[in-house]
């Protein structure tokens, strides 16, 4: 029995908790990368790039707070500082689509032109970044690590393995649930919210009752810079903030925006959690676990890893696949063309 | 070709010309022969996106590809490792491949119910654990063949020129499997799935040591021209060399590239003929008539998705190709430096910058865009010091600006890119 609890919170400490945190920071990229698909409908490949871009002003704005003393007590500093990161980056965001996508949107050309066009944002993105705060690896958390760590939940409950909670994983899934329950407020309740769908749904016969396309348009990239920005913010202190990872997570952050179905925000979370668990749980050594519930006789030898950490990237991709093949509209369902 | 067509050529030709008087003729051969590679990759990119419309943004990983068959093709076998695990490995692969054809024919042949659907996750999670029973005791034992000097299983030993067609293979394999899954939904998959497949190709060949030896590299690849050494020992070479006027040493390093510039001159002219002679075809007509309309094309009868498979096939064997030569050219394999903006958005810029749609645009806009690629970094930071000149010396802004100029060639690729799209999306030289 001791040991099925030790097996379980073991599973929880390595699987369950990181791959909760992790899941709500895809699920805010993927967010992101649909309403992008929605509304402007195309797949905004800048979007991993937006995120490193809006969690770069985040983390100036903290070496500020720092440097002027300014602390949040237990909680990261970044957090305080999240709101100027996404005004920021929001500003960036309405001043690219006026001097790129708005031409084009105009011209009415094929979405692979607006991919493209992205293509050229993100690397200017990806370049602003690089040349501001540079390509190396930034830990930007500080406040308190831990709400429990594993030596103070051994001794709370005499189990031999620990569970740790850092403060960051906490916070990811709080910000997370806040944030997402605003976004869904905002486009189920509000007016602008409500034409934004509608415009989503049907262009023309949204045009047609008087919506203007371009408020739709400028709101949307705010959302959209507010989504990234925080769920940049969130993966950095999570993790660590690096120019090169950020423009990784794309394909993670695709793979649960098209799990879901594009353009359903709904989809769109419950995609990022499937990618997210997927990923840890694959790349899992589950020694620890299996040492536990297997009988002695029976404990294995080897790690009982079914891939190595490195291929990470090529399980959402996997199941990027699988669901290409079988279901192309996604498990919700998105819009297709 | 126009005059004008011929005029930008000229244009380019004096520019590395121009190099070779300034800088050094060592400069010069190497952003030729790195040139001529590009063109190849750049006029594989524009068969798919300038004939047929297709969104490639996995570039980098056919090109890796192409790498790796440089490696499997042309180094010598490692007898120990062959035997410490060589045969073991082979099976498990064939037994992976086994597991997936299983898989598909029990998709393809069951009727569709709950029944198919348990029997092919059932094959596939069985095939999983024998494949890795067999597989991973095989690899620990390769590994551990001298891991300092080989520790990988070794190519055929094969001329290395052979390896050029094979690296065109594999990269036609990866393509088909995208291809298969991608093509025919909507554009932005295909794009996304290219990416992946081209991160998932550089991970593997970063990790899978047995393999590609992974971060240790490969390298000292034979070359398909002399060693510099050799010539050097060479009286007849020497004297040669002594009697134009050269240093031997300088000599032999030119004469190395030269070979190089040749071999890849050939190929790049043989890729251009048969190029030029599809896209006039009635297949290349097909092709673009398939890209304006797909409707249309559908409504004659035309197979699209089946022709977008074909020329998506075509185009990355052909960026697999210019892998291989590349790393020839490199003499090594280096796994860690596939870069995507290097290698993929790179050849994008030459193709948008050339003209999409124009094989002579492409090729045009391989050399043209390498050669600033190359010079761009001097000039950033000639500039970033005549920004800065005005500045206190050991500012923190100062050394900052200085050694973020190597950064500056993202931002200025970028910035062409949106520009030539915005301003001239035809490009230089465009389709007719």
């Amino acid at each position: 029995m001791i040991d099925l609890l030790n097996a379980l919170v073991a599973f929880t400490n390595f699987v369950l908790v990181p791959g909760a945190a992790y899941g709500a920071q895809l699920a805010l990229g993927a967010l992101g990368v649909t309403m992008i698909y929605g509304i402007l409908r195309f797949s905004n490949f800048a979007h991993g790039d937006t995120m490193a871009f809006g969690t770069m002003f985040v983390i100036l704005v903290t070496w500020g707070f720092q440097g002027a003393g300014i602390s949040f007590g237990p909680l990261p500093t970044a957090l305080l500082a999240l709101p100027f990161g996404i005004a920021i980056c929001g500003l960036f965001l309405l001043a690219t689509d006026k001097v790129v996508y708005k031409f084009y949107r105009g011209q009415r050309v094929k979405p692979v032109v607006f991919v493209m066009v992205s293509l050229g944002v993100m690397f200017i993105m990806n370049g602003l970044v690089r040349f501001v705060i540079g390509p190396q690896d930034i830990r930007f958390a500080d406040g308190e690590r831990f709400i429990i760590t594993a030596r103070n939940f051994r001794e709370m409950t005499g189990l031999n393995e620990g569970l740790a909670i850092k403060t960051t994983q906490g916070i990811t899934l709080v910000t997370a649930v806040i944030v997402v329950a605003l976004l869904f407020w905002f486009l189920n309740k509000t007016r602008t919210g409500k034409s934004m769908r509608a415009y989503s749904d049907n262009e023309d016969l949204a045009l047609l009752s008087g919506i203007n396309p371009e408020r739709v348009v400028m709101v949307t990239w705010l959302i959209v810079a507010a989504l990234a920005t925080v769920a940049g913010t969130l993966y950095g202190l999570d993790k660590s903030f690096k120019a090169f990872t950020y423009f990784q997570l794309l394909l993670p952050i695709f793979a649960s925006a098209i799990v879901g179905g594009l353009g359903n925000p709904l989809g769109a979370i419950a995609g990022g959690f499937l990618i997210a668990f997927s990923e840890v749980t694959v790349t899992y050594a589950f020694k620890k676990v299996a040492t536990y519930i297997l009988p002695e006789a029976w404990a294995p030898e080897g790690l009982v890893q079914l891939m190595s950490t490195d291929y990470k990237l090529a399980v959402s991709f996997s199941i990027l696949i699988i669901v290409l093949l079988f279901k192309p509209t996604g498990l919700f369902k998105g819009q297709s063309v | 070709m126009t005059l004008r067509d011929a005029g930008l050529f000229a244009l380019v030709a004096l520019l590395i010309i121009g190099t070779g008087f300034i800088q050094s003729w060592n400069t010069a051969l190497l952003i030729l022969n790195m040139g001529l590679i590009s063109a190849i990759m750049a006029l594989g990119v524009n068969m798919q996106w300038g004939y047929a419309g297709l969104f490639n943004v996995g570039i980098m990983g056919f090109v890796a590809l192409g790498g790796l068959a440089t490696v499997l093709v042309s180094m010598p076998p490692t007898g120990d490792a062959w035997a410490a695990g060589g045969l073991r490995v082979i099976v498990a692969l064939l037994l992976g491949a086994a597991t997936i054809v299983a898989a598909i024919l029990a998709q393809t042949r069951m009727a569709p119910g709950r029944n198919r659907t348990l029997a092919t996750l059932g094959i596939l999670v069985l095939g999983f654990f024998i494949y890795r029973y067999v597989f991973d005791p095989a690899v620990v034992a390769i590994e551990k063949v001298n891991p300092a000097g080989t520790g990988y299983l070794g190519g055929l030993g094969l001329p290395v020129i052979l390896a050029w067609p094979v690296g065109g293979l594999l990269a036609a394999g990866a393509a088909w499997i995208i291809g298969k899954t991608a093509l025919g939904l909507r554009s932005d998959y295909l794009a996304i799935a290219t990416l992946g497949i081209a991160e998932i190709v550089v991970i593997m060949m970063k990790n899978e040591d047995w393999l590609s030896r992974g971060v240790k590299n490969v390298v000292g690849l034979p070359r398909p021209v002399p060693y510099e050494i050799d010539l050097q020992n060479d009286p007849g070479f020497v004297d040669r060399a002594t009697g134009l006027g050269f240093d031997p040493v300088i000599a032999s390093s030119l004469y190395v590239k030269l070979g190089y510039s040749v071999l890849f001159a050939l190929f790049l002219i043989a890729i251009l003929i048969l190029a030029q002679l599809a896209l006039n075809s009635p297949w290349g007509r097909m092709m673009r008539a398939i890209r304006d309309n797909e409707v249309a094309a559908e409504a004659m009868g035309k197979d699209v998705t089946a022709r977008h498979l074909q020329i998506f096939i075509l185009g990355s064997a052909i960026c697999g190709m210019a892998g291989a030569m590349m790393t020839t050219l490199d003499g090594q394999l280096t796994p860690s430096a596939y870069q995507p903006l290097r290698y993929t958005f790179l050849i994008w810029v030459m193709v948008i910058v050339g003209g999409s749609g124009n094989n002579f645009g492409s090729v045009l806009g391989g050399f043209l865009v390498w050669f600033l690629w190359v010079q761009v970094e001097p000039m950033g930071l000639a500039l970033m010091n005549l920004i800065t000149a005005g500045m206190a010396d050991g500012s923190w802004l100062k050394e900052h600006l200085l050694e973020s100029a190597a950064h500056m060639r993202l931002l200025t690729m970028g910035l062409v890119l949106l520009l030539v799209l915005r301003f001239s999306p035809r490009g230089l030289i465009p389709e007719r």
